[in-house]
Protein backbone atom coordinates (compact mmCIF):
# COMPACT_ATOMS: atom_id res chain seq x y z
CA UNK A 1 0.00 0.00 0.00
CA UNK A 2 1.50 3.76 -0.68
CA UNK A 3 1.07 5.86 1.90
CA UNK A 4 -0.50 9.23 2.12
CA UNK A 5 2.11 11.23 0.96
CA UNK A 6 3.12 8.79 -2.60
CA UNK A 7 -0.57 9.33 -3.32
CA UNK A 8 -0.85 12.87 -3.09
CA UNK A 9 2.92 12.55 -5.11
CA UNK A 10 1.01 10.88 -7.58
CA UNK A 11 -1.95 12.24 -7.96
CA UNK A 12 0.28 15.76 -8.64
CA UNK A 13 1.64 13.82 -11.39
CA UNK A 14 -1.39 13.22 -13.34
CA UNK A 15 -1.82 17.47 -13.70
CA UNK A 16 1.43 18.41 -13.86
CA UNK A 17 4.66 16.62 -14.85
CA UNK A 18 8.01 16.34 -13.33
CA UNK A 19 10.50 18.15 -14.84
CA UNK A 20 14.74 17.68 -15.35
CA UNK A 21 15.99 20.81 -13.97
CA UNK A 22 14.25 24.49 -13.05
CA UNK A 23 12.38 25.67 -10.40
CA UNK A 24 8.51 24.30 -8.94
CA UNK A 25 6.91 27.13 -7.19
CA UNK A 26 4.15 25.61 -4.95
CA UNK A 27 1.54 26.81 -2.59
CA UNK A 28 0.48 29.83 -4.72
CA UNK A 29 -3.29 31.35 -3.94
CA UNK A 30 -5.34 29.89 -6.69
CA UNK A 31 -5.52 32.17 -9.71
CA UNK A 32 -2.69 33.81 -8.65
CA UNK A 33 -0.12 31.48 -11.22
CA UNK A 34 -0.69 33.72 -13.91
CA UNK A 35 0.53 36.64 -11.74
CA UNK A 36 3.83 34.38 -10.47
CA UNK A 37 4.89 34.40 -13.95
CA UNK A 38 4.51 37.72 -14.74
CA UNK A 39 6.36 38.75 -11.50
CA UNK A 40 9.10 36.67 -12.79
CA UNK A 41 9.18 38.38 -16.46
CA UNK A 42 8.14 34.91 -18.17
CA UNK A 43 5.72 35.82 -21.31
CA UNK A 44 4.52 33.95 -24.51
CA UNK A 45 7.63 35.65 -25.98
CA UNK A 46 9.97 33.70 -23.37
CA UNK A 47 12.28 30.70 -23.85
CA UNK A 48 11.47 28.91 -20.90
CA UNK A 49 9.01 25.79 -20.79
CA UNK A 50 6.40 26.42 -18.16
CA UNK A 51 3.98 24.12 -17.23
CA UNK A 52 0.84 25.14 -14.20
CA UNK A 53 -1.50 23.44 -12.69
CA UNK A 54 -4.24 25.67 -11.04
CA UNK A 55 -7.12 24.56 -8.07
CA UNK A 56 -5.16 21.66 -7.22
CA UNK A 57 -6.40 19.96 -3.78
CA UNK A 58 -3.99 20.98 -0.86
CA UNK A 59 -3.94 19.98 2.54
CA UNK A 60 -2.86 22.79 3.71
CA UNK A 61 -4.46 25.95 2.07
CA UNK A 62 -8.01 24.31 0.37
CA UNK A 63 -6.74 24.78 -3.09
CA UNK A 64 -3.37 25.84 -4.62
CA UNK A 65 -1.63 26.65 -8.08
CA UNK A 66 1.76 25.48 -8.94
CA UNK A 67 3.91 26.46 -11.48
CA UNK A 68 7.00 24.54 -13.13
CA UNK A 69 9.08 26.61 -14.86
CA UNK A 70 11.94 24.43 -17.08
CA UNK A 71 15.84 25.14 -17.51
CA UNK A 72 15.47 28.82 -16.00
CA UNK A 73 17.27 29.92 -13.08
CA UNK A 74 16.06 32.34 -11.18
CA UNK A 75 17.60 34.24 -8.38
CA UNK A 76 16.56 33.87 -4.65
CA UNK A 77 15.94 38.01 -4.85
CA UNK A 78 13.33 37.33 -7.81
CA UNK A 79 11.33 34.94 -6.17
CA UNK A 80 10.97 36.55 -3.65
CA UNK A 81 9.20 39.09 -4.92
CA UNK A 82 6.78 36.18 -5.52
CA UNK A 83 5.82 37.00 -1.54
CA UNK A 84 3.89 40.34 -2.65
CA UNK A 85 0.71 37.83 -4.14
CA UNK A 86 1.67 34.54 -2.56
CA UNK A 87 3.42 34.73 0.84
CA UNK A 88 3.37 31.02 1.59
CA UNK A 89 5.01 30.11 -1.45
CA UNK A 90 7.65 26.90 -1.35
CA UNK A 91 9.92 27.16 -4.04
CA UNK A 92 12.01 23.68 -5.08
CA UNK A 93 15.14 23.98 -7.12
CA UNK A 94 15.60 21.15 -9.25
CA UNK A 95 18.73 19.55 -10.78
CA UNK A 96 18.31 16.00 -13.00
CA UNK A 97 14.72 15.24 -11.48
CA UNK A 98 15.86 15.81 -7.89
CA UNK A 99 15.10 18.78 -5.67
CA UNK A 100 18.39 20.23 -4.75
CA UNK A 101 17.08 23.07 -2.59
CA UNK A 102 13.84 24.03 -0.74
CA UNK A 103 12.49 27.10 0.70
CA UNK A 104 10.09 29.25 1.25
CA UNK A 105 9.96 32.87 0.02
CA UNK A 106 10.40 35.89 2.28
CA UNK A 107 9.26 39.30 1.90
CA UNK A 108 11.48 41.86 0.08
CA UNK A 109 11.95 45.19 1.91
CA UNK A 110 12.02 46.87 -1.24
CA UNK A 111 10.27 46.26 -4.73
CA UNK A 112 11.51 48.06 -7.70
CA UNK A 113 9.65 48.11 -11.43
CA UNK A 114 7.19 45.23 -10.31
CA UNK A 115 3.91 47.42 -8.72
CA UNK A 116 2.56 50.25 -10.49
CA UNK A 117 1.47 53.27 -8.35
CA UNK A 118 -2.05 54.02 -8.37
CA UNK A 119 -1.19 57.67 -8.21
CA UNK A 120 -1.95 59.24 -11.61
CA UNK A 121 -0.42 62.45 -10.09
CA UNK A 122 2.86 60.47 -8.82
CA UNK A 123 6.19 61.04 -10.83
CA UNK A 124 6.72 57.29 -11.02
CA UNK A 125 3.71 57.47 -13.96
CA UNK A 126 5.24 60.24 -15.49
CA UNK A 127 7.12 59.89 -19.12
CA UNK A 128 11.08 60.40 -16.49
CA UNK A 129 13.22 57.38 -16.86
CA UNK A 130 12.28 56.30 -13.43
CA UNK A 131 11.33 53.18 -12.26
CA UNK A 132 8.63 52.31 -9.17
CA UNK A 133 10.09 51.61 -6.31
CA UNK A 134 8.02 50.31 -3.39
CA UNK A 135 8.99 49.61 0.50
CA UNK A 136 7.34 46.37 2.09
CA UNK A 137 6.02 46.22 5.48
CA UNK A 138 3.28 44.32 7.63
CA UNK A 139 0.56 45.60 8.67
CA UNK A 140 -1.30 43.42 11.22
CA UNK A 141 -1.07 40.31 8.53
CA UNK A 142 -1.45 42.46 5.63
CA UNK A 143 1.29 42.86 3.32
CA UNK A 144 1.77 46.59 2.57
CA UNK A 145 3.14 49.01 0.31
CA UNK A 146 4.38 52.32 -0.04
CA UNK A 147 5.23 54.46 -3.00
CA UNK A 148 8.64 55.40 -2.56
CA UNK A 149 8.03 58.54 -4.35
CA UNK A 150 4.63 59.65 -3.59
CA UNK A 151 3.78 57.52 -0.35
CA UNK A 152 1.20 56.46 -1.63
CA UNK A 153 0.30 52.65 0.07
CA UNK A 154 -1.53 49.49 -0.89
CA UNK A 155 -2.93 46.56 0.34
CA UNK A 156 -4.24 44.68 -2.52
CA UNK A 157 -1.12 44.21 -4.97
CA UNK A 158 -1.99 41.84 -6.75
CA UNK A 159 -4.31 44.74 -8.84
CA UNK A 160 -0.94 46.81 -9.21
CA UNK A 161 1.55 44.08 -10.57
CA UNK B 1 16.28 65.50 5.04
CA UNK B 2 18.28 62.50 4.91
CA UNK B 3 21.69 62.33 7.18
CA UNK B 4 25.12 62.30 5.30
CA UNK B 5 28.18 60.79 6.36
CA UNK B 6 30.32 63.36 6.22
CA UNK B 7 30.01 66.52 8.52
CA UNK B 8 26.76 67.65 7.18
CA UNK B 9 23.87 66.77 8.88
CA UNK B 10 21.44 67.08 6.13
CA UNK B 11 22.25 65.92 2.86
CA UNK B 12 18.28 67.45 1.04
CA UNK B 13 15.08 68.18 1.97
CA UNK B 14 12.56 66.46 0.28
CA UNK B 15 9.79 65.29 3.33
CA UNK B 16 8.93 66.49 6.75
CA UNK B 17 8.70 62.81 7.48
CA UNK B 18 12.18 62.44 7.20
CA UNK B 19 12.90 64.57 10.48
CA UNK B 20 12.93 63.02 13.88
CA UNK B 21 11.79 65.65 16.62
CA UNK B 22 15.26 66.22 17.12
CA UNK B 23 16.30 67.24 13.96
CA UNK B 24 12.77 69.73 14.11
CA UNK B 25 13.92 71.43 17.08
CA UNK B 26 17.53 71.65 15.57
CA UNK B 27 16.93 73.53 13.12
CA UNK B 28 14.16 75.49 14.83
CA UNK B 29 17.04 76.57 16.93
CA UNK B 30 18.87 77.56 13.96
CA UNK B 31 15.96 79.41 12.73
CA UNK B 32 16.16 81.70 15.84
CA UNK B 33 19.53 82.42 15.74
CA UNK B 34 19.56 83.65 12.10
CA UNK B 35 16.02 85.76 13.26
CA UNK B 36 18.08 89.04 13.30
CA UNK B 37 19.92 88.52 10.01
CA UNK B 38 16.36 87.67 8.22
CA UNK B 39 15.10 91.07 9.62
CA UNK B 40 18.10 93.30 8.31
CA UNK B 41 19.12 94.11 11.71
CA UNK B 42 22.32 91.84 10.97
CA UNK B 43 24.49 91.17 8.36
CA UNK B 44 25.49 88.03 7.43
CA UNK B 45 27.96 86.41 4.47
CA UNK B 46 27.79 82.85 5.48
CA UNK B 47 26.78 81.90 2.18
CA UNK B 48 28.98 84.45 0.19
CA UNK B 49 30.11 82.82 -3.32
CA UNK B 50 27.04 79.83 -3.68
CA UNK B 51 23.91 79.69 -5.91
CA UNK B 52 20.67 78.85 -4.89
CA UNK B 53 18.27 77.89 -8.18
CA UNK B 54 14.93 77.93 -7.87
CA UNK B 55 13.49 75.78 -10.47
CA UNK B 56 9.70 76.25 -10.45
CA UNK B 57 7.09 74.08 -12.58
CA UNK B 58 4.41 76.03 -11.40
CA UNK B 59 4.22 79.41 -10.12
CA UNK B 60 4.31 80.42 -6.12
CA UNK B 61 5.95 83.66 -6.01
CA UNK B 62 5.70 84.16 -2.56
CA UNK B 63 7.11 80.70 -1.70
CA UNK B 64 9.96 81.17 -4.44
CA UNK B 65 10.55 85.37 -3.54
CA UNK B 66 11.00 83.97 0.68
CA UNK B 67 13.64 81.62 -0.24
CA UNK B 68 15.47 84.51 -2.54
CA UNK B 69 15.30 86.71 0.79
CA UNK B 70 17.06 83.64 2.80
CA UNK B 71 19.69 83.05 0.71
CA UNK B 72 20.59 86.84 0.21
CA UNK B 73 20.42 87.18 3.32
CA UNK B 74 23.48 85.04 3.60
CA UNK B 75 25.54 86.80 0.96
CA UNK B 76 24.60 84.21 -1.52
CA UNK B 77 22.93 84.63 -5.14
CA UNK B 78 19.85 83.17 -6.63
CA UNK B 79 18.98 82.21 -10.20
CA UNK B 80 15.58 81.55 -11.33
CA UNK B 81 14.27 79.74 -13.67
CA UNK B 82 11.59 81.61 -15.14
CA UNK B 83 7.87 80.37 -16.53
CA UNK B 84 8.31 80.62 -19.97
CA UNK B 85 11.88 79.61 -19.72
CA UNK B 86 10.25 76.12 -18.14
CA UNK B 87 7.68 75.82 -20.66
CA UNK B 88 9.91 75.37 -23.43
CA UNK B 89 12.18 72.75 -20.71
CA UNK B 90 8.78 71.24 -20.07
CA UNK B 91 8.31 70.67 -23.99
CA UNK B 92 10.86 68.20 -24.28
CA UNK B 93 13.46 67.91 -21.82
CA UNK B 94 13.12 65.30 -18.72
CA UNK B 95 13.12 66.81 -15.31
CA UNK B 96 16.12 64.43 -14.51
CA UNK B 97 18.08 65.52 -17.46
CA UNK B 98 17.11 69.49 -16.29
CA UNK B 99 18.36 68.68 -12.71
CA UNK B 100 21.98 67.15 -14.25
CA UNK B 101 22.58 69.76 -15.97
CA UNK B 102 21.66 72.67 -13.35
CA UNK B 103 23.48 70.82 -10.28
CA UNK B 104 26.15 71.56 -12.31
CA UNK B 105 25.83 75.10 -12.37
CA UNK B 106 24.68 76.24 -8.83
CA UNK B 107 25.26 74.96 -4.99
CA UNK B 108 21.56 74.15 -4.40
CA UNK B 109 18.45 73.29 -5.89
CA UNK B 110 14.93 75.04 -4.81
CA UNK B 111 12.49 72.52 -6.25
CA UNK B 112 8.55 73.16 -7.06
CA UNK B 113 6.70 70.61 -9.45
CA UNK B 114 3.34 69.78 -9.73
CA UNK B 115 3.71 65.82 -9.54
CA UNK B 116 3.96 64.24 -6.57
CA UNK B 117 7.81 62.68 -5.26
CA UNK B 118 9.72 64.73 -8.07
CA UNK B 119 12.07 66.59 -5.45
CA UNK B 120 12.45 62.76 -4.31
CA UNK B 121 13.19 61.76 -7.95
CA UNK B 122 15.35 64.82 -8.34
CA UNK B 123 17.57 64.24 -5.69
CA UNK B 124 18.21 60.86 -7.49
CA UNK B 125 19.78 62.60 -9.88
CA UNK B 126 21.70 65.86 -8.46
CA UNK B 127 25.15 66.65 -7.65
CA UNK B 128 23.79 69.23 -5.01
CA UNK B 129 20.97 69.22 -2.68
CA UNK B 130 17.74 69.70 -3.08
CA UNK B 131 14.70 71.10 -1.39
CA UNK B 132 10.90 70.29 -2.16
CA UNK B 133 9.21 73.47 -2.15
CA UNK B 134 5.89 71.49 -3.01
CA UNK B 135 5.12 68.66 -5.21
CA UNK B 136 1.86 68.60 -6.05
CA UNK B 137 -0.30 67.03 -3.25
CA UNK B 138 2.95 65.92 -1.68
CA UNK B 139 5.12 67.41 0.58
CA UNK B 140 6.23 71.31 1.49
CA UNK B 141 8.63 70.73 4.56
CA UNK B 142 9.64 74.26 4.85
CA UNK B 143 6.06 75.36 4.83
CA UNK B 144 5.88 72.72 8.12
CA UNK B 145 8.67 73.65 9.67
CA UNK B 146 7.80 77.22 9.23
CA UNK B 147 4.77 76.19 11.57
CA UNK B 148 6.16 74.79 13.86
CA UNK B 149 8.68 77.89 14.50
CA UNK B 150 5.74 80.33 14.64
CA UNK B 151 3.91 77.77 16.84
CA UNK B 152 7.11 77.87 19.24
CA UNK B 153 7.78 81.44 18.71
CA UNK B 154 4.44 82.66 19.31
CA UNK B 155 2.95 80.54 21.61
CA UNK B 156 4.21 76.70 22.45
CA UNK B 157 4.77 73.28 20.73
CA UNK B 158 5.00 71.17 24.20
CA UNK B 159 1.51 70.86 25.57
CA UNK B 160 0.08 72.91 22.95
CA UNK B 161 -3.74 72.57 21.77
CA UNK B 162 -4.48 72.97 18.54
CA UNK B 163 -7.57 73.55 16.41
CA UNK B 164 -7.11 73.23 12.79
CA UNK B 165 -9.70 74.34 10.73
CA UNK B 166 -11.13 74.42 7.31
CA UNK B 167 -10.33 71.82 4.19
CA UNK B 168 -8.71 69.08 6.06
CA UNK B 169 -9.14 66.15 3.69
CA UNK B 170 -7.06 68.22 1.09
CA UNK B 171 -4.51 70.72 2.43
CA UNK B 172 -1.19 69.44 2.15
CA UNK B 173 0.00 72.18 4.89
CA UNK B 174 -2.39 70.51 7.01
CA UNK B 175 -1.74 66.67 6.07
CA UNK B 176 2.42 67.58 6.82
CA UNK B 177 1.28 70.02 9.93
CA UNK B 178 -0.66 67.00 11.89
CA UNK B 179 1.84 64.44 11.17
CA UNK B 180 4.89 66.70 12.33
CA UNK B 181 2.70 68.14 15.37
CA UNK B 182 2.02 64.18 16.76
CA UNK B 183 5.95 64.20 17.16
CA UNK B 184 5.66 66.13 20.22
CA UNK B 185 3.25 66.38 23.16
CA UNK B 186 0.18 67.96 21.70
CA UNK B 187 -3.51 67.91 21.79
CA UNK B 188 -5.28 68.50 18.21
CA UNK B 189 -8.57 69.64 17.38
CA UNK B 190 -9.89 68.84 13.87
CA UNK B 191 -12.66 71.42 13.15
CA UNK B 192 -14.56 71.08 9.48
CA UNK B 193 -17.22 70.50 7.12
CA UNK B 194 -18.49 67.19 7.25
CA UNK B 195 -17.06 66.36 3.27
CA UNK B 196 -13.40 68.00 3.79
CA UNK B 197 -12.78 65.89 7.16
CA UNK B 198 -9.45 64.73 7.05
CA UNK B 199 -9.54 61.10 5.78
CA UNK B 200 -9.95 58.08 8.10
CA UNK B 201 -6.85 56.37 6.87
CA UNK B 202 -4.96 59.11 7.34
CA UNK B 203 -6.19 58.91 11.02
CA UNK B 204 -5.64 55.90 11.34
CA UNK B 205 -1.73 56.12 10.44
CA UNK B 206 -1.80 58.78 13.27
CA UNK B 207 -0.55 58.30 16.99
CA UNK B 208 -1.64 61.19 19.74
CA UNK B 209 -4.36 62.64 21.28
CA UNK B 210 -6.39 63.64 18.02
CA UNK B 211 -10.49 64.68 17.78
CA UNK B 212 -12.85 66.35 15.81
CA UNK B 213 -14.65 69.45 17.46
CA UNK B 214 -16.82 71.93 16.68
CA UNK B 215 -14.91 75.58 17.20
CA UNK B 216 -17.27 76.89 19.58
CA UNK B 217 -16.93 74.21 22.12
CA UNK B 218 -13.10 74.46 22.39
CA UNK B 219 -12.12 78.05 21.60
CA UNK B 220 -11.99 78.61 25.15
CA UNK B 221 -9.14 75.97 25.54
CA UNK B 222 -6.66 76.36 22.58
CA UNK B 223 -3.39 77.82 22.55
CA UNK B 224 -3.37 77.84 18.19
CA UNK B 225 -6.11 78.26 15.62
CA UNK B 226 -4.71 77.15 11.99
CA UNK B 227 -7.39 78.24 9.11
CA UNK B 228 -6.97 77.10 6.01
CA UNK B 229 -8.70 77.64 3.09
CA UNK B 230 -11.79 76.63 1.76
CA UNK B 231 -11.64 76.01 -2.26
CA UNK B 232 -14.20 76.46 -4.27
CA UNK B 233 -13.34 74.24 -6.87
CA UNK B 234 -14.26 71.06 -4.16
CA UNK B 235 -18.16 71.80 -4.18
CA UNK B 236 -20.45 70.82 -6.62
CA UNK B 237 -21.71 74.51 -6.74
CA UNK B 238 -21.27 78.01 -5.89
CA UNK B 239 -24.17 78.04 -3.64
CA UNK B 240 -23.07 74.64 -1.31
CA UNK B 241 -19.89 76.64 -1.04
CA UNK B 242 -21.01 79.63 -0.02
CA UNK B 243 -23.20 78.45 2.58
CA UNK B 244 -20.33 75.79 4.30
CA UNK B 245 -17.13 78.15 3.66
CA UNK B 246 -19.61 80.97 5.14
CA UNK B 247 -19.82 78.37 8.90
CA UNK B 248 -16.14 78.51 8.46
CA UNK B 249 -15.33 82.42 8.69
CA UNK B 250 -13.51 84.27 11.80
CA UNK B 251 -14.30 87.29 13.34
CA UNK B 252 -13.93 89.02 16.12
CA UNK B 253 -17.11 88.07 17.17
CA UNK B 254 -15.78 84.49 17.14
CA UNK B 255 -12.99 84.98 19.04
CA UNK B 256 -14.89 86.52 22.41
CA UNK B 257 -14.64 83.66 24.66
CA UNK B 258 -10.90 82.77 23.24
CA UNK B 259 -7.75 82.36 25.94
CA UNK B 260 -5.69 85.32 25.87
CA UNK B 261 -3.06 84.12 25.19
CA UNK B 262 -4.17 82.75 21.95
CA UNK B 263 -2.60 82.88 18.32
CA UNK B 264 -4.14 82.38 14.68
CA UNK B 265 -2.70 81.09 11.99
CA UNK B 266 -3.13 80.79 8.03
CA UNK B 267 -1.10 79.53 5.14
CA UNK B 268 -1.86 82.70 3.10
CA UNK B 269 -2.89 83.54 0.98
CA UNK B 270 -6.30 84.00 2.68
CA UNK B 271 -9.96 84.63 0.51
CA UNK B 272 -11.97 85.85 3.12
CA UNK B 273 -11.80 82.97 6.02
CA UNK B 274 -10.35 85.35 8.28
CA UNK B 275 -12.07 88.69 8.43
CA UNK B 276 -9.49 91.84 8.17
CA UNK B 277 -11.28 93.04 11.57
CA UNK B 278 -9.29 90.21 12.86
CA UNK B 279 -5.52 91.82 11.72
CA UNK B 280 -5.97 94.40 14.68
CA UNK B 281 -6.69 91.63 17.45
CA UNK B 282 -3.96 90.52 19.72
CA UNK B 283 -4.48 86.92 18.71
CA UNK B 284 -3.48 87.65 15.13
CA UNK B 285 0.06 86.11 13.53
CA UNK B 286 -0.04 85.10 10.07
CA UNK B 287 1.86 87.37 9.11
CA UNK B 288 4.23 86.50 11.31
CA UNK B 289 4.07 83.10 10.11
CA UNK B 290 5.03 84.44 6.46
CA UNK B 291 8.35 86.51 7.83
CA UNK B 292 9.23 83.58 10.09
CA UNK B 293 9.52 81.44 6.64
CA UNK B 294 12.56 83.58 5.56
CA UNK B 295 14.69 82.60 9.07
CA UNK B 296 13.06 78.62 8.36
CA UNK B 297 14.66 78.83 4.64
CA UNK B 298 17.79 80.46 6.06
CA UNK B 299 18.86 78.01 8.74
CA UNK B 300 17.89 75.13 5.75
CA UNK B 301 20.02 76.83 3.46
CA UNK B 302 23.11 76.99 5.68
CA UNK B 303 22.59 73.27 7.01
CA UNK B 304 22.47 71.91 3.61
CA UNK B 305 25.62 74.17 2.50
CA UNK B 306 27.94 74.61 5.17
ZN1 LIG C 1 3.60 56.90 -6.15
Amino acid sequence: MKDKDCFKQDRKHLVISKIRSGTVIDHIPPGMALLVLKILGISPGSKEAVSMAMNVPSSKMGKKDIVKVEGKFISDEELNRISLIAPEATINLVEDFEITRKFAVELPEVVEKIISCPNQNCISNSKEPINSRFKIFVVGKKVTAKCDYCGKKITNLEEYI
Amino acid sequence: MSASKNDRKFKHLISIDELSKDDILYILDRAAEFEDVAKGKKVSKVLEGRILANLFFEPSTRTRMSFEAAMKRLGGCVINMTDTEISSVAKGESLADTIRVVSNYVDVIVLRHPLEGAAKFASENSKVPIINAGDGAGQHPTQTLLDLYTIQKESRLDGCRIALMGDLKYSRTVHSLIRALTLFRTKIYLVSPPMLRLPDDFIDDLSGDIQEAELEDIIEEIDVLYVTRIQKERFPDEEEYRKVSGSYIITSKTLERARESLIIMHPLPRVNEIGTDVDRLRFARYFEQAFYGVPIRMAILFELLK
